[in-house]
C-alpha cells in the first residue's frame, strides 16, 4: 500500500507539520513521527531540508519532500484512498487559491497581531479580520470546505480552528468573532470534533505557554510589516 | 474546441502573465488576450479577481482563475496534451517545490538586490546569488527542470534570468554568472532559444525602459 517507510519530521506546535499528519491519518497511512527541536536543529533536518531548514519534511521510501502544501499534493497523489482534492480542475484551483490566501493573509497577520504592539497590532488585526470575512463566504452553507467530508481545504485551513484561538488568548485580542463570523465558527467546531482531528491536536495549555514565550522574544521587523500587512 | 472560450487578462511586462502565455502555447491553446492598464484596472479584472485585483486572470468557459502557478496546474489538468508536470508524484513534488522556491525565496531577494543601496544591497545580492545557485540542484543530471523537454518548473522559472539580465543593465550588480552557476546559465540559454518561448518574451528594449522606470522610481 505504500505506507512502509514513511517518516514525518515535525514540530509539536507547528501548524504546518500538523496538516501533514492530518492528511496521513485521514488516509490511514502509518508513519513515524520524528520531533524536531526547531531552535536546535538536528543533523537529520539540515540534511533533508538544507534549503529551508524547516519542518515539515515528509520522507517516503528514503526521499524527502518539502513544503507542507507540496507534501499534501504528494500524499493525495501517492495514496488514493480518501481523496483530499476534488476531481474537477476548477474546484481544485479554488481550493489551492484559498489555501494560499489563508496562509499569506491570515496566518502571518494573526501571528503579527499577537506579537506586535499598538498601531501595528491594530493594522494586523484589520488584515486578519478582513481575511476571515472572505473565508466566511466560502464556508457558508457547508459543513466542511470539502462538503460533507473533510478535504484538502479543511486540512489546509484547519490551523485556524486551533491556532488562532491560542493567538487570541496570548495576544488578548479577538479575530474570530462568532457574531460576525458564524459560519467559520460552526466549521471550527465540526472540524475539531472530527475523530481523526480530535485525536491529533497538541495540548492547549502547552500551546498557550509556548506562544507566550514566543511573544516575549519575537517582534515583527519593518520588513515583516511591509510584506504581510 | 468549439465554445471552449479561453481569455487571458494580462500585462505585457508581467512575468506571472508570461508563465501562463507559455503554458497555453506549449499546449497549443488559442486564447483571447486582453491587455490591462494596471494604473486603471478594468471592471472585468476587478470582477474576475476581487480578492487580489491582479493579473494574470485566466477565464475559461466564463469561470475566472487567478494566481499564475495555480493557473498552470489548471491548464495542465484541463488540457492533457504535452503534459507540463511529470508523471511520478515525487517528480511532481520537485517541480512544485522549485517553482514555489523561486516565488517565495528567489524573487524577494532578487528584487531587494536591485532596489536597495549600499551595505543592504550587498547583503541582498549575496543572498540572491545563494538562492539562484540552489536552483542548480533542481537541474542535476538534466538539461531542463522537466528533463529532456521543458515542463512546469521551466515555465515557472524561465522568466527570471531574462528579467535579471535586463535589471543588471540598470543597476550595476551581477547575480547570474556563468562561472559560478554554469548549469543555470546553460539551462537559461537553452530555454529561451526554444521558438515558442522566445517569441512570447516581452521585447528587450521595452522591458529595459520599463525596468529602469520601476527601479529608479
Amino acid at each position: 500500500m505504500g505506507s512502509e517507510d514513511v517518516k514525518v519530521l515535525c514540530f509539536w506546535a507547528s501548524p504546518f507539520s500538523i496538516r501533514v499528519e492530518w492528511a496521513l491519518k485521514l488516509k490511514g497511512v502509518d508513519y513515524e513521527y520524528i520531533e524536531q527541536d526547531v531552535f536546535n536543529k538536528s543533523t537529520l533536518l539540515l540534511e533533508l531540508n538544507p534549503i529551508h531548514k524547516k519542518v515539515p519534511v515528509l520522507v517516503h521510501a528514503s526521499k524527502p519532500i518539502l513544503e507542507s502544501f507540496v507534501i499534501l499534493e504528494y500524499i493525495d497523489e501517492t495514496w488514493k484512498q480518501h481523496p483530499l482534492l476534488p476531481q474537477d480542475p476548477y474546484q481544485r484551483a479554488h481550493d489551492r487559491f484559498w489555501a494560499n490566501f489563508a496562509e499569506n493573509k491570515l496566518l502571518y497577520a494573526s501571528f503579527i497581531a499577537m506579537v506586535a504592539t499598538g498601531d501595528d497590532t491594530e493594522k494586523a488585526l484589520n488584515v486578519a479580520r478582513d481575511s476571515v470575512e472572505k473565508i466566511e463566504q466560502e464556508i457558508k452553507g457547508k459543513k466542511f470546505f470539502g462538503g460533507d467530508n473533510i478535504g484538502y481545504l479543511d486540512i489546509a485551513l484547519g490551523w485556524i480552528s486551533y491556532w488562532i484561538p491560542v493567538y487570541e488568548e496570548v495576544g488578548s485580542m479577538q479575530i474570530l468573532d462568532p457574531l460576525r463570523f458564524p459560519a467559520i465558527n460552526a466549521w471550527m467546531t465540526n472540524f475539531l470534533n472530527h475523530p481523526v482531528i480530535k485525536d491529533r491536536l497538541p495540548p492547549r495549555d502547552d500551546m498557550v505557554a509556548y506562544f507566550h514565550t514566543r511573544k516575549k522574544i519575537v517582534s515583527p521587523t519593518y520588513h515583516d510589516l511591509m510584506k504581510y500587512l | 474546441m468549439e465554445g471552449d472560450s479561453v481569455k487571458l487578462l494580462g500585462f505585457w511586462g508581467s512575468p506571472a502573465v508570461l508563465r501562463v502565455k507559455w503554458a497555453l502555447a506549449v499546449k497549443g491553446i488559442e486564447c483571447q488576450y486582453v491587455e490591462e492598464d494596471l494604473s486603471n484596472k478594468s471592471d472585468m479584472l476587478l470582477k474576475y479577481n476581487p480578492v487580489h485585483k491582479k493579473v494574470p486572470v485566466l477565464v475559461h468557459q466564463g469561470k475566472p482563475l487567478a494566481e499564475s502557478l495555480l493557473i498552470l496546474e489548471y491548464i495542465d489538468e484541463t488540457w492533457k496534451q504535452n503534459p507540463l508536470l511529470p508523471h511520478s508524484p515525487y517528480e511532481r513534488a520537485q517541480a512544485r517545490f522549485w517553482s514555489k522556491f523561486v516565488d517565495d525565496k528567489c524573487m524577494p531577494t532578487v528584487v531587494a538586490a536591485f532596489s536597495k543601496v549600499g551595505e543592504e544591497q550587498q547583503k541582498a545580492a549575496e543572498e540572491a546569488r545563494e538562492n539562484l545557485k540552489r536552483l542548480e540542484v533542481g537541474l542535476e543530471g538534466k538539461q531542463f527542470f522537466g528533463g529532456d523537454n521543458i515542463g512546469f518548473a521551466d515555465i515557472a522559472i524561465g522568466w527570471l534570468p531574462y528579467w535579471i539580465e535586463i535589471a543588471e543593465e540598470v543597476v550595476a550588480i551581477n547575480l547570474i554568472d556563468a562561472g559560478s552557476m554554469p548549469k543555470l546559465n546553460s539551462w537559461f540559454h537553452a530555454f529561451i532559444d526554444i521558438p515558442i518561448i522566445k517569441e512570447l518574451l516581452p521585447p528587450r528594449h521595452k522591458l529595459l525602459h520599463h525596468t529602469k522606470a520601476f527601479l529608479q522610481a
